[in-house]
This record gives C-alpha cells, structure tokens and sequence, in this order.
C-alpha cells in the first residue's frame, strides 16, 4: 500500500498559525480521503516557517468499487417518469431490472461507482483543501486569485510505493503544478531537491539544515539554551508559550547567550523580561546567586562562520535601546511618583473614558473607592486605608511604562505605591484587585486588597446593569461572567459575610447617578457644579427628586427650542429614566451571580436542586452562608436518615396540601397532644417537642450540619407514624389534629432549606 | 557563500546604492512627493498606484514627518523628520523576498554573518483605509524594513496585489555604519573635504520642529486648516468628469488627494499638540480615510487607475 508525502511551500508563515495548519492539514485532508473511500494506516503533520507538511502510511491504492440500489418508478408509469429515473440514475432501460411487490412491477437500478486511483482522489481534495484552507487571516499575492496565509511557491505530492517507486500527483493550482522537489535553508540551503520518500525527505531536510519537527526544535532549543545557561551558573527562566513561538520562527535553530548590561539590572525583573520577551523573544536567564535576571537567549535561524558573534552584537545592541526606553520610563514614572505622588499620576485618569455611559477612569475610580470604604469593615480593613488604595489602585494606567507595556498593569502599580513610600497594604492593592482573573487564578487575602478587588468588580457588573449591557449568550464583551466569578470565589475564598444585596443596591444608584451626568445632553456647567456636590448626595436617589436639583439638570439641557418648563420636564423625565429600574436591575443582577455560583458550585459536586433549596431561605444574598447551608444540604441528603426524612417530608407535604387545597384553610393552628391516640402518634410528638428547640438553637448559630443531624432524628418517628397512623379519619377533631401535626413537621423541614425544592 | 560587498561609509551611500540597486531591478526610481506627508506610503506614487490594474514598479526616498516623534535631537534614534525608502511593485513579483535580500546585500549585510528573519506583521492604515499582510523583517533581531502584499487601500480591493517595501533608513543605515547615535552618522563620505554628520545637518531643525509641533503651533489656524483641505477636497471631487474649457474629460484625483495628504498631517500635527481626545481622535481619522476613500474611488476612474481612455 503507497504512502503519501504532501509538502505545501510558502513564504514564512505567522508563528502562532502554524501548528493549528499543520493539524489542520492533516485532519482535513485525511476525513477527506477517508470519505472518498481511501483508508489509511497512519498519518503526521508537520510545520516550519515555510512549510507545511503531511504523510500519511498505508494508503488504499484504490477506492474500493461500490454499489447502491436504487428504487424506480412501477413498470405501468408514464415514460415520462421512467425516463426521468433513467436519466437521474445514469443508466440504461435495459440495466434496469423488474421487480414484483405488492403494489404491481417496479423497476430497480444498481449503480455500481468502480473504484479510482489514489492519486486522482488525492489530487481533487488536495486542490479543495486548498483553496478552501481555514486560515485565521489570509492573502492574494501577484495576480493570482488563490487565497494562501502568504504567497505560496510550491507543492510537493507524492504517492510512494511498496518498492519505493515514487509517483508525483498530477495537479496544479493557480499555475502551481505539484512534483516531487523542495528547497532546504533560506540561507543555509537554497537549492531545490527532490525525494522519494517521507523518509528521504525528512533526512535531506535536515542535511539541508531544516528540522522539520516543531516539537524537535523547541526541545533543542529548550537543551541548547539550558546547558549554555548552566554553563555560566544561571537558569533559563521557563516559557513555554515562548519557547513555540520561537520554535516557529527558525528552521535551523542557533541558541546564542548575552549579556544583559549592568545599566538596567536594577530595573524590576518583570519589566526585563516583559521587553525582551514581546519586543525580542528572547528568553530570561536568572542568576540564582543574586536572583536578577542578567542573561538572555534568543535563537537564531543560522549557523555562521564567526559561530554568532556579529549576530549576538547586534541583538545586544537592539535589546539596550529598548532597555534604555523603559528605564527612560521607569525613571520619569518615579520622579512623577516623588514629585506628584500617585494620586498626581493618575489625574490623567479623568482624560480616559470608561465607557461613555458610565463616564472616565476617574469617575469609576471614585465609585470603588466609595464602595471600598463600605466593603472594609465587613473584610477587616480600615475604611480609609481602603478607600485610599482604590483611589490609587489604577494610577499606574498613567504610568509611562504601563503606557508601553500595558501587560504589566498592577504590577508597576505595586512598584510605584512602594515607591511612594507605602507599606500599609496598599502596593499590594494596586497589584492584586485586578484578581482573580479566572477560574484558574488566585484570590487575594489581604483585607485592603480584598475590599478593592471586591469593590472593583462590583463597580464592573453594576455598571453595566445600570446601563443594561448585559451578557447575552455567548457575547460578553465586557467579561462580566469573569467579573461574577471574581466576586463569587473572594467572598467564598475569604469566607466573607456580605449582604451583596446592600453594597449592589448603592453600587447601581452611584453608576446610575454617573450614567446620568455623562448623558450627551449635559453640557461643562453641569460638570462644574456635579463635582461641587458632595460625594453622598450624589449617589442619594431622593437627592434627584429635589426640586432645585431638577431645575439645574434642566438649565444643563442643551437644548434652545425648549422653554424651561419642558426641560424641567425633560430632566425629570431624564432622572426618572435613570433612576427607575434599580430595584429590578438589583435582583437581576443577583439572580446572574447566582446562576454563576451554581456554575461553580457544580465543579464541587453541589446539586442544581440542593442550591435551589437554599437559594429560597432568606439571606440568599449572602454568599458564604448559601453555601454553608447547600454543603450541609447535600451531606445531609447523602445519608440514609436524610434521604428518608425527605420521602416523609414530602409525604407530609402531600397529604397536608391537598387537604389544605380540600378544605380551603391552613393547617397551622398547633397541635395538640391530648387528642393523639396511637403511641406512634404520642412518640412523634414527644420526638418533635425534642427536636424543635434543638433545632432553633442550631440555626441561631448558623450551625446547619447541626440542624439537620436534629431532623434526621425525626426519621423513626414519622416513619413509624406514617406506618401506624391514617390521618385522614372520619373524626374531624382527629383528622385536623393530625393534620396541624403534619404541619409542625413540616414547619421543622422548611427552617433549614426548602426540602419542595429538592428532587427524589 | 559570502559574497564580499564593500561596506558603505556615509549615509547617503546607501541611498544612492539602494537607489542603483532597484534601478537594476527595473523599477522607475522617482523623487520625494513635495508634501509634507507620515510615510512613505502616502506618496501617490504608492497610495494611488497600487489601485487599479496597470502595472507598476517605482522606487523613492521620502522624508516623513511623524511630529509626536520629535526629541529635540537628543535621542539617539527618535526623529520627528526621517526619511523612508519605498518600494512599490504591481503586480508583486513571485521573487519579492529574494529580490528584497539582494537590496540588503547591496548595503553591505553579508548573509553569511547576519541573521535575517520574516516576522509576522501585519500592516494597516486607519487613515488611508488600506491593510495587508506581510512581515517585519529583523536583522539579528533589530526590524530594518517592512514588507507589505497590500490588499485593499482606500477601501478598493487590490487586484493585482503590489508588494511594498519600507525601508527606516536612519536605523537600517545606523545599523550598517554600526553608529549609536544618529547625530553622530555621517552623512557624506567622512573623507571628503567637507565632512558632515547627520547632526550637522539635522540637529538644529530637529530642536526647532520639536519645539514648533510640541508647543507653538498655532492649533486654531491648524484646525481651520483641516476644515479647508477636508471641503476643497471634497469640492474637486464634486467637479464634473468633463473639463468645460478642454472638453476632456479630466477627473482630478491627485490634486484631490494632495488635500488628503494634507488634513492627514495636520491631523498629525494636532495630534502632537495634545489638543485631540481620545473620542475625538477616532472622529478625525474617519474624517481623513473618508476623504482617502473618495479619493482612490475618483482615482480607478482614471486611466492611470486602470480606466481604458
């Protein structure tokens, strides 16, 4: 059975596409011959900078020949019909053969397709695939109309044999015609060679100084880089995302160390590696003696005669440029830092627009910080400290090296607070409450730090609710699920115990009141004057239902064909508008962060059902205490005096519903024990007076675990009621007796979780 | 392997040797545009010839002028006036990349000791309504050019594609000379009689530009200047095809576009000044690609544009 050796040959292809190409070739083109009837044994892609390659092992040298019955019409139709069949099947009349069934004579065609050559299957769907390839981003060159990820050269296709005879596809596309040659090195081997085999080919590439293999040349590279770098003492700072890129952008990789000089090793380590890594690709080389990062590596894609010495140079010289640039930076965001403090630094953040409903930087600096301040106690920091660091948190946006390195967000921030001379918490602050970024990533603990990340993700999800942009299916431009996930793993991370509800509610009128102020009919004045009003006044909802402040939104209505009494009107209106759906928006908001905890709760093993039962209890809104009680619930359950002390619950239920449905009252009158009659009656009584204020007492404490191990104890009582007991009896007293029984029980199941919500 | 190519010793020597080299290719090597312009790319010669379906191969040197850049000389690589080298050819050769390499070769980077790479880049420009895809080329790990297959300017698809080749020529050149400061290069042969560096020719215009764009332009007159370059192009444009006085019919798309050029840098200009926002600024540029688009739309109505006369 032939093998198969495609080679697609093109000018250098974008690093971070290649793999995927490669995978894509592979299983693209392979499904393909699989659905033209040519299995395979085995198949592998490969990717360079200027090529794309794929064998495959074991191929069919033929489709196999098939056949398909095809039923026509009855021998008595109309010609008409009989030739329509005829000619839609491709046969003859006399081909056709007759069938007797139960409706009269019907004609059968059999179409047998014979089986075609590999090469030919192989031609056509090669030729499909490429000109249908899925590159992210593709191009025409010259004035060709094929579409390639850069102008393609050439196709090498061919079909080796058993006995190694290579055969070359016949095939061209756009005026390239495929054969069986390559090219080797840019540099290094420019010729053109041809092959016979996959085998061959692999071996001359490598002669011909390209390393065909992906993973191979990170590997060497990864080696090469580790042994230079053990060498000299150091340790080569692990990347992997790194590593494949650069793996993608040589063919024959050349590892080559530098110096890094000493100028810029008191940079901070980060900045050292974020330049070299984005603008270079190099890699960071660390010494574990001092802990700096001193060295590099890059990799080059040449062997040259004076072993890289010209070619280290000049990338040493290009790395002190930019190293000079961001100590340049460093430099002027610290004197900034000394001379205006970080509060100066990020004044330009009122320059930078937020969103322009939810107004600049500065405005939504200003509402964390109000919000931080509320947030602090609840975590254990101190309101002021709080509210200070989220006023700084974000000023490094400003910063210049921010401005160059924007990855670097926070991080700086924490340099420059340091810098700043603060040792309080708030350097960690500005570098965490960007935290958690996902689900992978960590939480803060710090109090300061938690209340700014709390208070700055609670400014993103009702920011965005006041102005209704929400997310909707798969769109999320904003990240919003990401900022409910945040808030949800602080407050469990730190077993927080915040009314949400409160801080959501405030959160929503102070973004509300923002919404309202960069509404495009205000003009500066109103600026002006907004800012003149005190913070708390802002964010009080009455505060624009004041008269007075309803005729200055007015005259800040731009508008010269309205008299003041419609604009009055309109900014009333204007107000109303803003303001109106804050209790809704506060309840939808929760019910997302809800939808999102049970998301989350569902990687732990915490039933949909089990949530639902506690998302009914009073204080949903508090996080931590929903989940106590949903772990208690679901351990609960789990046991066999649970289980059962449900079915008798809900037997209860049952029995209590309909009668109340029947008889049009409720059962809740309290039962009384001198009209029991049955022991069993009797012991579930004495078992109830037992468990009621066991109970109480452990849900005053929040002790769930404790509340439930209270109700599961009721179990061999109202088992054996149920077993002794009829409650719907002919004597009323008795029956509605018992009925007002199953009440209080029922009353003891609903304290610590809705149990009619639970399934089974 | 290595091929022995005579260093340059001035700058101005590997102009004339790029400007010799791509004459040898075939390319029509043509003047700066006589307007003040960003990059090289704005020259009609690129911007307007790389639209419709006549062939085209032009080289030129165009001084550029990007006046955030200014650093009253004393950077030693950032100048708000620089010059560019640009390579336009329609339709893109299938030996672009190697005819690029030879260029290289001509300037004296021997292939044999230097690490030349392709990295991914690719090129677009909001004001002109154009994008490709092509590479920044590194040599040993510095970028020296770029190298763009243009697919649409001004909002027309490029058919044929050209390919375009930007050269930064004060960096290229500091790269070759091995200089670290681009005041010190020398500008002609350091042995003639007079020798001059490129701080002697440009250090003092660079002092009085960066203070000029930063800090004295006039931004009321340069605002009103966007106005009237935006309306008089417009106004070309809105001419009839046909000339009343010759009866021919004459479309005046580059006297239009020169008004483009000219709102795109003072747009730049202003920019500089610091007197745009962040919103605003998304406001202008669509304001000049608008007048870009109008602009090649007049120009593939020309004969030049590929309109048979």
């Amino acid at each position: 059975m032939p093998d198969l050796l495609i080679e697609l040959f093109s000018e250098e292809i974008p690093a971070r596409m290649q793999a995927k190409a490669a995978d894509d070739l592979r299983a693209r083109l392979t499904d393909a011959l699989v659905e033209a009837g040519l299995t395979y044994a085995g198949a592998a892609a490969f990717s360079t900078p200027r090529r794309l390659t794929l064998t495959v092992h074991g191929l069919l040298a033929t489709s196999p020949t098939t056949s398909e019955e095809r039923k026509g019409p009855r021998v008595d139709a109309p010609d008409k019909a009989i030739e329509g069949f005829l000619r839609g099947a491709g046969v003859a009349r006399e081909d056709l053969e007759i069938r007797d069934e139960k409706k009269g004579q019907v004609y059968y065609a059999t179409l047998t397709r014979p089986g075609r050559p590999a090469a030919d299957i192989v031609a056509e769907e090669l030729e499909k695939l490429i000109r249908n390839f899925p590159w992210p981003k593709s191009m025409r060159w010259g004035a060709g109309s094929l579409r390639w990820v850069r102008p393609l050269h050439s196709i090498l296709c061919i079909l080796t044999s058993d006995d190694g005879e290579a055969q070359v596809v016949d095939l061209e596309v756009d005026g390239i015609r495929a054969g069986n040659t390559t090219r080797g090195h840019r540099f290094m081997a420019p010729d053109a060679f041809s092959v016979t085999s996959f085998d061959d080919y692999a071996a001359r590439l490598k002669r011909a100084h390209v390393v065909l293999d992906a993973a191979e040349r990170a590997e060497a590279i990864w080696q090469d880089a580790t042994n230079q770098a053990f060498a000299a003492g150091c340790e080569v700072v692990e990347d992997r995302g790194l590593l494949s890129e650069v793996a993608g952008l040589v063919e024959w990789p050349v590892v080559l160390m530098g110096r890094i000089d000493d100028d810029f090793l008191d940079l901070p380590p980060e900045v050292l590696q974020t330049s070299m890594k984005e603008h270079q690709k190099f890699f960071s080389v660390r010494n574990p003696k001092t802990g700096r990062i001193e060295r590099f590596v890059t990799v080059a894609n040449v062997e040259t005669a004076d072993h890289g010495a010209t070619i280290l140079a000049g990338n040493q010289k290009v790395l002190a440029a930019r190293l000079s640039d961001a100590k340049f930076f460093w430099e002027n965001d610290l004197r900034t830092v000394r001379e205006r403090g970080l509060e100066g630094m990020a004044e330009g953040l009122r320059d930078v627009t937020f969103h322009n409903k939810l107004g600049s930087q500065a405005d939504r600096v200003a509402r964390i910080a109000a919000l931080a301040r509320e947030i602090a106690p609840l975590v254990g920091a101190k309101p002021d400290l709080a509210a200070e660091a989220a006023r700084v948190a974000k000023a490094d946006l400003q910063s210049e090296m921010v401005g160059e390195f924007p990855e670097l967000q926070g991080l700086m921030g924490r340099y420059y607070a340091q810098a700043a001379g603060h040792d309080d918490g708030v350097p960690e602050a500005c570098e965490e409450h960007y935290k958690p970024l996902g689900p992978g990533d960590a939480v803060p603990f710090a109090p300061v730090s938690v209340a700014v990340a709390l208070a700055d993700k609670i400014d993103t999800l009702t920011g965005f609710w006041a102005i209704d942009e929400k997310p909707t299916g798969s769109k999320d431009p904003y990240a919003l699920r990401r900022a409910a996930l945040g808030v949800i793993r602080l407050v469990l991370g730190n077993g927080l115990r915040v009314l949400l509800c409160d801080l959501i509610r405030t959160a929503i009128t102070r973004n509300e009141a923002d919404s309202l102020r960069s509404h495009a009919d205000m003009d500066e004045i109103f600026d002006e004057r907004w800012l003149s009003w005190p913070e708390g006044l802002l964010y009080e909802r009455d505060h624009w239902k004041d008269p007075q402040v309803i005729d200055y939104l007015a005259r800040a209505i731009k508008s010269d064909d309205l008299t003041f009494d419609e604009r009055r009107a309109a900014a009333q209106t204007l107000a109303d508008e803003v303001f109106a759906g804050s209790p809704k928006k506060t309840n939808d908001l929760l019910a997302f962060l809800h939808d999102r905890l049970k998301v989350h709760l569902k990687d732990e093993g915490i039933r949909h059902d089990v949530i639902d039962a506690c998302l009914a209890m009073e204080g949903n809104d508090d996080l931590t205490l929903l989940v106590h009680r949903a772990r208690a619930l679901g351990a609960f359950l789990s046991t066999d005096d649970g289980e059962n002390l449900l079915q008798g619950f809900k037997r209860a239920n049952n029995i209590l519903t309909q009668a109340e449905e029947k008889d049009g009252v409720e059962y809740s009158f309290g039962a009384d024990v001198k009209f029991a009659e049955t022991d069993e009656e009797k012991a579930l009584f004495a078992a109830l007076d037992t468990a009621e204020p066991q109970i109480a007492a452990a849900l005053k404490t929040e002790d769930f675990a404790g509340a439930m191990r209270a109700m599961a104890a009721l179990r061999p009582a109202v088992d054996a009621f149920f077993e002794a007991v009829q409650v719907n009896v002919y004597n009323q007293v008795l029956r509605r007796n018992r009925l007002n029984l199953l009440s209080r029980i029922r009353t003891i199941c609903l304290q610590a979780a809705d149990l009619t919500r639970v399934e089974g | 392997m290595s091929e022995q190519i005579e260093k340059p010793r001035s700058f101005q020597e590997i102009i004339l040797r790029l400007q010799s080299y791509w004459a040898a290719q075939g390319c029509a090597v043509m003047q700066p545009y006589d307007m003040e312009v960003g990059a090289g790319t704005f020259h009609p010669a690129t911007t307007l010839r790389s639209l419709g379906s006549k062939p085209w191969a032009a080289a030129y040197v165009q001084p550029s002028r990007r006046p955030t850049d200014g650093r009253y000389g004393e950077n030693p690589n950032r100048l708000q006036h620089y010059y560019q080298y640009q390579v336009l050819i329609k339709p893109s050769p299938p030996d672009l990349q190697d005819l690029y390499l030879g260029s290289l070769r001509a300037i004296g980077i021997d292939m044999a000791l230097h690490d030349i790479r392709f990295v991914e880049d690719d090129w677009e420009s909001p004001t002109l309504g154009a994008w490709g895809l092509g590479w920044e080329v590194w040599c040993d790990g510095m970028e020296v050019s770029q190298f763009t297959y243009f697919q649409q300017v001004g909002g027309h698809d490029c058919h044929p594609v050209s390919g375009e080749l930007t050269y930064g020529l004060e960096r290229l050149a500091m790269y070759v000379l091995g200089i670290d400061h681009v005041m010190e290069m020398p500008f002609n042969d350091p042995a003639a009689p007079i020798p001059l560096t490129y701080g002697d020719v440009f250090r003092q215009t660079e002092e009085e530009y960066s203070r000029w764009n930063f800090d004295v332009a006039n931004t009321e007159v340069l605002l009103r200047h966007f106005e009237e370059a935006e309306a008089e192009c417009e106004a070309i444009l809105a001419q009839e095809a046909t000339d009343p006085k010759t009866a021919k019919r004459i479309i005046m798309a580059h006297p239009a576009y020169d008004q483009c050029i000219k709102a795109s840098h003072i747009f730049n200009l202003l920019d500089a000044r610091g007197v745009i926002s962040v919103t605003e600024r998304q406001a202008y540029i669509g304001r000049v690609r608008a007048l870009a688009k109008k602009c090649a739309d007049a120009f593939v109505q020309t004969e030049a544009g590929g309109q048979a006369a």
